[in-house]
């Protein structure tokens, strides 16, 4: 068994129309250090199997297909086996 | 002509596309389940709006792997007209059936209101019986909107005239003030380099009677019907 987590965000250039409300609010809140926010998703897999590689390998074509949408979205992934 | 409406968990404008190709266009209209993946003898296929698998993860990102989208694949590969309203367009955004993605409404509100969008190109089979640039009024109903393209996709998609339906002022002008949602460009509705499938994110099947405020959705049924060479009904039909 393997944990692993997928980061997925929206591609630099893409306006996130989410990150830019929680920005503002931040700011009207006294925060004015933040300069620049993105809203993203975060999932928490299981995995069945042991050989990292292949793993990781299976959950970017999981990425690729479903969790993310390569058009808008780039995503991170961390595999622990 | 026969159409297919095509119900994913959480569709909800079947009824009313049904409806309106049914009974105010008379029609021979079906009902395809998700689960369905044969679909031979169908002329049109409409992907309707609503919140198929709950929007979960992305609009239309789950109803892509609906068994039927496979075989709609298919169909549009064989020539076959596919209509996309609202999920519908999202659903065949997320199947690369049509270029792009949608984003959340700049304003992050769900609108629920008429706009004006203005016809882009004629030469489709969805807008034939329009006369450029003209103005139809038809409600949306959305929260992901926005559309977004890469920007040489998009430079692409205008020279084959991909570009369908923009948002516009009543008198057909484009400009920031009359997007309601952020899309790239007023982009209100696009089809792919054949023309065969149109996503749009306006609902003509809600602006097809007088009752219900406007009946410009018609044109866009209208120069369908023309195109494919079926019977257009003449003037208002009512329904029973």
């Amino acid at each position: 068994m393997a944990r692993a987590r997928v980061h997925i965000t929206f591609k630099e250039g893409i306006l996130d129309p989410q990150g830019k409300t929680v920005l503002r609010a931040l700011k009207s809140l006294g925060y004015d250090e933040v300069e620049e926010l993105r809203v993203g998703k975060y999932m928490e897999l299981e995995l069945a199997g042991e050989d990292r590689a292949r793993l990781e390998e299976r959950l970017g074509e999981m990425c690729e297909k479903l969790l993310a949408n390569p058009i808008i979205e780039d995503y991170d992934l961390e595999v622990d086996a | 002509m026969k159409f297919g409406v095509v119900v994913f968990p959480g569709s909800n404008c079947d009824h009313d596309c049904f409806y309106v190709l049914g009974e105010v266009l008379q029609q021979d209209v079906r009902y395809v389940w998700h689960q369905n993946t044969e679909l031979s003898g169908f002329d049109c296929l409409v992907l309707p709006g609503g919140f198929s698998y709950g929007d979960y993860l992305r609009t239309g990102a789950v109803a892509r792997f609906s068994p039927v989208m496979k075989a709609v694949e298919r169909f549009a590969a064989g020539g076959g007209m596919v209509i996309g309203i609202c999920n519908g367009f999202q659903i065949l955004l997320e199947a690369g059936l049509l270029p792009g993605a949608m984003m959340r409404n700049v304003g992050l509100k769900f609108i629920c209101r008429f706009v004006d969008i203005r016809v882009e190109i004629t030469s489709t089979p969805w807008t034939s019986g329009a006369y450029e640039h003209q103005v139809l009024r038809i409600p949306i109903a959305h929260n992901e909107g926005n559309y977004q393209v890469p920007y040489r996709t998009l430079e692409e998609m205008k020279l084959r005239g991909q570009v369908v339906f923009r948002y516009c002022s009543p008198e057909g002008s484009v400009a920031s003030e009359y997007n309601p949602n952020g899309a790239t460009e007023s982009i209100a509705g696009v089809c792919n380099r054949e023309g065969n499938v149109l996503g749009m994110m306006p609902h003509p099947e809600r602006a097809s009677e007088a009752e219900l405020g406007s009946t410009d959705g018609l044109v866009i049924w209208r120069s369908l019907l023309t195109h494919c060479g079926a019977e257009v009904p003449s003037g208002q039909t009512r329904a029973r």
